[in-house]
């Protein structure tokens, strides 16, 4: 229907945008087999030297000892596990939005930035952990006191990783878009904040991993449920095993979330470059040189 | 001052710019007529894309007057341009599809009328089928293609092009060459073109404006409208258009 020269396309159908190509080609199973193996070699080490150097179960329990205990505690582990996944994922929930719409609003009034972003940077000096104790003095042994030290465990790499995303867009997309009429609102929303998308997920990554120490501590400074709680009220027992078992679960909890997190960048970042995602903003693919098809004549 | 009824789309007057003391372009006088198109050529660094961006209302002169229909504001002149940026730069979040139609997003229209009155256009610039597609699963000359669609859909009088080729191999550049010159067929536009090939600039526009290193200063005006019509071949080759690139050569001082 058309006169001008038709190109065949890169790729046919809806494929991924740009296949990675190094690490794809030896399967998925090698991404996954290998640490899994270096983690099972040295699960196994560390069975085989307690065994032979008879080390007893309440100095240092062996993997065994711990899967046996896990077992065994379950009635006890479960509801903590459940108590503490709970301040876990609504602290992280809390500090997401809050730390999304700061770096937005951040980003949206520079005199504001200028004015805050050294504060918040300075605030990190401040060990959030430690504030747990004023915090149980000022909010109770409820829910309340977790949440916010989750909050704010999470809270900084979230809101940094938002502002930098947001800030270094091209500034050539936004001269493009002034062109195309675009408000401020509009250059927000279509351009800036997808943009910043794969950055806003790492910051979100990174404080996927911290959530359950906040957790944690909240619960050490005063509680009376959570893994935390089960982990201290084990040590005086000589409870080693039950211990670690909470460990385990509360890596669990952090991979969890962290696998979560992961899920939704893939739902909601379908073009980012698998490979790339750490380096940052991908605001445009790399351009590559162009091919006219096969039938590309004029 | 505005030059309107005379058919003037945009007007320059003794137009310069300095970057801090880095002085960018010095005493540019163009008129630009409506539905016309007209080439910018120069050496690379010699302010071709700051005049652009100077016209666009992206940039305020340092000097001179600068009018775009009857707007003298930077912030005026933004509403009358569209610019086309020397790479692509289509959303890689948007379909090609939405990429080109987010000049009519901006303008408050919804996205579903905004498609709907997109989409015939795909299939006039031969891009029917690839609406659905995302910008890396397009060649270079598709995308360049889609940008330029996108530039056209913001319904602006004046449209900007810099370098709109310059990142295709020379097979797809000529190829997008004879497409750009049937498409303002359809579409008539007054028309930008910086570019730093002479050839292009004498095919695809009426008039060609060699400019200088920097700092930028119109060399000299070559009038290119009337070489023969027929094959792009035939007319590259023809004793006229040499004689034209000669010219212009010479001027740019090669």
């Amino acid at each position: 229907m058309s006169e001008t020269a038709r190109e065949a396309p890169r790729e046919a159908g809806p494929a991924p945008p740009i296949p990675p190509r190094s690490h794809r080609a030896l399967g998925v199973g090698w991404r996954w087999g290998l640490p899994a193996l270096v983690l099972l070699a040295g699960t196994g080490l560390w069975e085989l030297i307690l065994r032979l150097a008879q080390v007893p179960e309440y100095l240092l329990p062996t993997p065994s000892e711990i899967a046996a205990d896990m077992k065994a505690d379950w009635p006890v582990l479960q509801p903590a596990l459940f108590v503490t996944a709970r301040e876990v994922l609504l602290g992280f929930v809390i500090s997401a939005a809050a730390g999304v719409g700061l770096a937005v609003l951040l980003h949206l009034f520079s005199a504001l930035r200028r004015a805050v972003y050294p504060l918040l940077i300075g605030s990190q000096t401040v060990p959030i952990i430690v504030l747990a104790p004023i915090l149980v003095i000022l909010f109770g042994y409820g829910i309340v006191p977790k949440l916010v030290i989750v909050a704010l465990v999470c809270f900084f790499p979230i809101v940094i990783n938002g502002i930098d995303g947001l800030r270094s867009v091209d500034a050539e997309l936004i001269s493009m878009m002034r062109t195309l009429d675009a408000s401020r609102w509009a250059i927000l929303r279509r351009v800036e904040f997808p943009a910043a998308l794969p950055s806003i997920f790492s910051g979100m990554r990174i404080a996927a991993t911290f959530a359950s120490i906040g957790a944690v501590f909240g619960e050490w400074s005063g509680s009376n449920q959570g893994l935390g709680y089960v982990m201290l009220a084990a040590t005086p027992n000589l409870l080693t095993a039950r211990i670690f078992a909470a460990i385990v679960l509360l890596t669990v909890i952090a991979l969890a979330l962290f696998g979560a997190v992961s899920l939704l960048e893939r739902i909601f970042v379908p073009w980012a470059p698998r490979r790339n995602r750490e380096r940052g903003p991908a605001g445009h693919p790399p351009t590559r040189p162009a091919s006219p098809g096969p039938t590309g004549a004029a | 001052m505005a030059g309107t009824a005379g058919g003037v789309a945009v007007e320059l007057r003794g137009v310069g710019k300095a970057f801090g003391g880095v002085v960018a372009l010095m005493g540019i006088d163009l008129s630009v007529s409506r539905h016309s198109r007209v080439g910018i050529v120069g050496p690379s660094g010699g302010g071709k894309t700051t005049l652009l961006q100077i016209v666009a209302g992206l940039l305020e002169a340092t000097t001179g007057l600068v009018c775009v229909g009857d707007a003298t504001s930077a912030r005026r002149r933004l509403t009358h341009c569209a610019l086309m940026p020397q790479r692509d730069l289509l959303l890689p979040w948007r379909t090609a599809l939405d990429n080109a139609a987010i000049a009519l997003e901006n303008r408050g229209v919804s996205r579903a009328e905004a498609r709907e009155r997109t989409r015939p256009l795909f299939e006039r610039f031969g891009l029917a089928s690839f609406e659905g597609a995302r910008p890396a699963q397009l060649s270079g000359g598709m995308r360049q293609r889609v940008s330029f669609l996108r530039t056209l859909m913001a319904g602006k009088d004046i449209l900007l092009l810099d370098e709109p080729f310059g990142a295709l191999d020379s097979i797809t550049r000529a190829q997008m060459q004879d497409w750009l010159v049937r498409a303002m067929e359809t579409v008539p536009r007054t028309v930008l073109l910086v570019t730093h090939d002479v050839e292009e600039a004498l095919l695809l526009s009426q008039r060609v404006v060699i400019l200088s290193e920097r700092p930028g200063r119109v060399v000299r005006v070559i009038d290119a409208g009337h070489h023969p019509r027929g094959s792009r071949r035939e007319i590259v080759t023809s004793r006229q258009f040499v004689s034209l690139k000669e010219q212009a050569l010479e001027a740019l001082g090669s």
